[in-house]
């Protein structure tokens, strides 16, 4: 009995939604002037972001975010003998598309470098191979190849002068350069 | 044992000589040999007046004689202290003199001013067992080549004694990094005799410097300049300093090297996405590509004696190994199938030996590899070993190493294991370059 009620009560509280809808589909005899838009050309706002402050770019030719502390990350690390970027750089490695995407006249120049094993002319090649790892990600991404240039120095350019595994891990990099 | 004791008389008798002569690459002698001929090279006289400019009061040509066969590995010199005579001229040789101090052979020689300025230089090399002279040369030339002479002195002795052609009078091109632990160093491109003496610098940049390589005729060099900010291939003369600019494609221009006849080089270029093997014709400016395969890093080519071939590095089969081409078929052949990092590989005169880098247990080392047998011979007991160039008589072998945490170059011999070390006091050195055989009595450099 008592369910019986609840049943009919539901039902009338669902004819009420569903005529309600009705009604609003219903009810407009003119198109509103907001759907059917006329050709007005109005200027174009600011593309993406209007009042956002730019990125700055420093001396040494690192990114800073508006609001961050720290430059962006610029130095990627590889393995020895390696040229794939570790899949912890990407996150990084989107941001830095972003701001080239975000800022077309933006350019950056990328660097590849080896740990000091193996012969000097091997390793200038396999510093192209790893520049040109980051250049090819940030193609992916979205970035035009006017915007990015590169040069393998090989081993020519150790941030570590040492001689051990610590050393040379720090050696094996890629590093981007903003152009100012 | 008895090698020990060698080692550490002729490093004593190194550091004597070494102190005379005011080089910029000292030599330190490493290891000997157990049974070397044994040689004397009596102080050379000087016909002079006492009141004429004695020609040898700067130069000690007996003792650059010397130094130059100690470093051969195949001589044991006796230190002129321990000698009973010291005759300039053949009339005062006593044979018994030697034979008492077992010596094999004896030079001697002196050495005196002519009228026009020039200095004369005579020597001569005696047999002491068969108490026989053997050979006997007088030279003549201006005052400052005195070195030159005494180089050449040491090149025909040599040959007398050993049937091989001395390379004594070649040079050594190698690069010096002046504050190479710093973040501003200088780059020098370096060429000194092959003793180490008379170093000069032939171009100097903050940027870097690499891969030196001679012209046959040793009268130009080339190299990879970073001036520009990228790598350039760049052709110097040594005569006039005039340098040219010969490939700066986009991407890498690296791994120049001249072929045989001087009119082409070698040299490994990215302009087409991945490092390829090209050769460039220098009169023409014509690019020819020699290698395919768009995924390899190929690299460091060398050229066969008779121009006919390449030696090459590539990582084609994943990790680097050694290949020759014939540049009129291009369908690379692998040479090296020990290790997986075998590169940079230069072929002996002889055509049938190679030497490269390889590393074994982790260790770069040099390793020696014979093409018909497939022998391969690990060469060098240090380590982080790279660019290895052979003397023109393909007697010994210079590469570059590491001496506690500095870049020193060190020489081996092919055949009996002897080594010195040229470490340079101002900088790191590496790269270096064995020039062809010279005749500085001649022209250049």
């Amino acid at each position: 009995m008592i369910r019986q009620l609840f049943g009919a009560l539901s039902a009338l509280l669902l004819a009420g939604v569903l005529l309600g809808g009705c009604k609003t589909t219903e009810e407009p005899v003119d198109p509103p002037p907001t759907v059917v838009k006329p050709p007005v050309v109005t200027p174009t706002p600011p593309p993406k972001k209007p009042e956002a402050e730019p990125p700055t770019i420093g001396p040494d030719g690192n990114i800073t975010l508006p609001g961050a502390s720290e430059p962006l990350d610029a130095i990627f690390y590889f393995e020895y003998d390696q040229a794939r970027l570790a899949p912890a750089d990407i996150r990084v490695l989107a941001m830095h598309a972003q701001q080239l995407r975000d800022y077309r006249n933006f350019s950056v120049k990328l660097e590849g470098h080896c740990d000091e094993r193996g012969t000097r002319e091997y390793n200038l090649a396999l510093g192209e191979r790893r520049w040109q790892a980051v250049r090819r990600y940030l193609i992916s991404a979205g970035v035009r190849s006017t915007q990015i240039e590169g040069t393998s120095f090989g081993e020519e350019r150790p941030v570590d002068p040492g001689h051990d595994e610590s050393a040379w891990a720090k050696n094996r990099r890629a590093v981007i350069v903003y152009n100012r | 044992m008895n090698a020990q004791v060698l080692a550490r008389t002729l490093c004593l008798a190194a550091t004597a000589l070494a102190a005379t002569v005011a080089q910029a690459l000292e030599i330190v002698i490493q290891e000997g040999w157990d049974s070397p001929t044994k040689v004397a090279v009596a102080p050379f006289g000087s016909a002079m007046p006492p009141d004429e400019p004695d020609p040898m009061a700067s130069v000690d040509l007996a003792g650059i004689v010397a130094f130059d066969l100690t470093r051969s590995g195949q001589f044991s010199l006796l230190p002129a202290d321990n000698m009973l005579s010291y005759p300039t001229a053949p009339d005062q040789v006593f044979f018994r003199d030697w034979r008492i101090l077992g010596m094999d052979y004896l030079v001697i020689g002196r050495a005196w001013t002519e009228a026009n300025g020039a200095v004369s230089v005579v020597y001569h090399l005696f047999d002491v067992t068969s108490e026989r002279e053997i050979a006997s040369s007088r030279t003549t030339a201006a005052p400052e080549k005195l070195r030159d002479i005494a180089h050449r002195i040491s090149d025909e002795v040599y040959e007398h004694i050993t049937g091989i052609r001395g390379a004594f009078s070649t040079k050594l091109l190698y690069v010096l990094v002046e504050d190479a632990a710093t973040n501003s160093p200088t780059f020098h491109l370096k060429i000194a005799d092959a003793d180490g003496a008379r170093a000069r610098t032939v171009f100097r940049s903050k940027e870097p410097l690499l891969s030196p390589s001679w012209a046959p005729d040793a009268s130009r060099i080339a190299y990879v300049s970073f001036e520009t900010g990228r790598s350039t291939i760049v052709v110097q003369n040594l005569a006039t300093g005039e340098r040219t600019h010969v490939a700066a494609y986009p991407g890498i221009n690296g791994a120049p090297e001249f072929s045989p006849d001087g009119t082409q080089l070698a040299m490994s270029l990215s302009r087409d996405g991945n490092n390829e093997i090209y050769t460039l014709d220098l009169a023409s400016r014509e690019l020819r590509r020699i290698t395919r395969w768009p995924t390899a890093i190929d690299t460091e080519p060398s050229w066969t004696a008779d121009g006919t071939s390449l030696i090459f590095t590539s990582d084609r089969p994943g990790k680097p190994q050694i290949y020759r081409v014939r540049l009129d078929r291009l369908l690379p052949e692998r040479l090296t199938w020990e290790g997986d990092y075998n590169a940079r590989a230069r072929l002996l005169p002889n055509g049938r030996h190679l030497v490269y880098v390889h590393r074994r247990d982790r260790v770069y080392h040099i390793a020696w590899q014979d093409l018909e047998r497939g022998t391969v011979r690990v060469l060098t007991q240090t380590s982080l070993d790279e660019s290895p160039s052979l003397a023109p008589n393909g007697t010994m072998m210079i590469y570059a190493t590491q001496d506690l945490g500095r870049g020193i170059l060190a020489v081996v011999s092919i055949d009996n294991g002897f080594s010195y070390l040229l470490p340079e006091a101002a900088g790191d050195v590496r790269d270096p370059a064995w020039s062809p055989f010279i005749d500085a009595l001649r022209g250049r450099p």
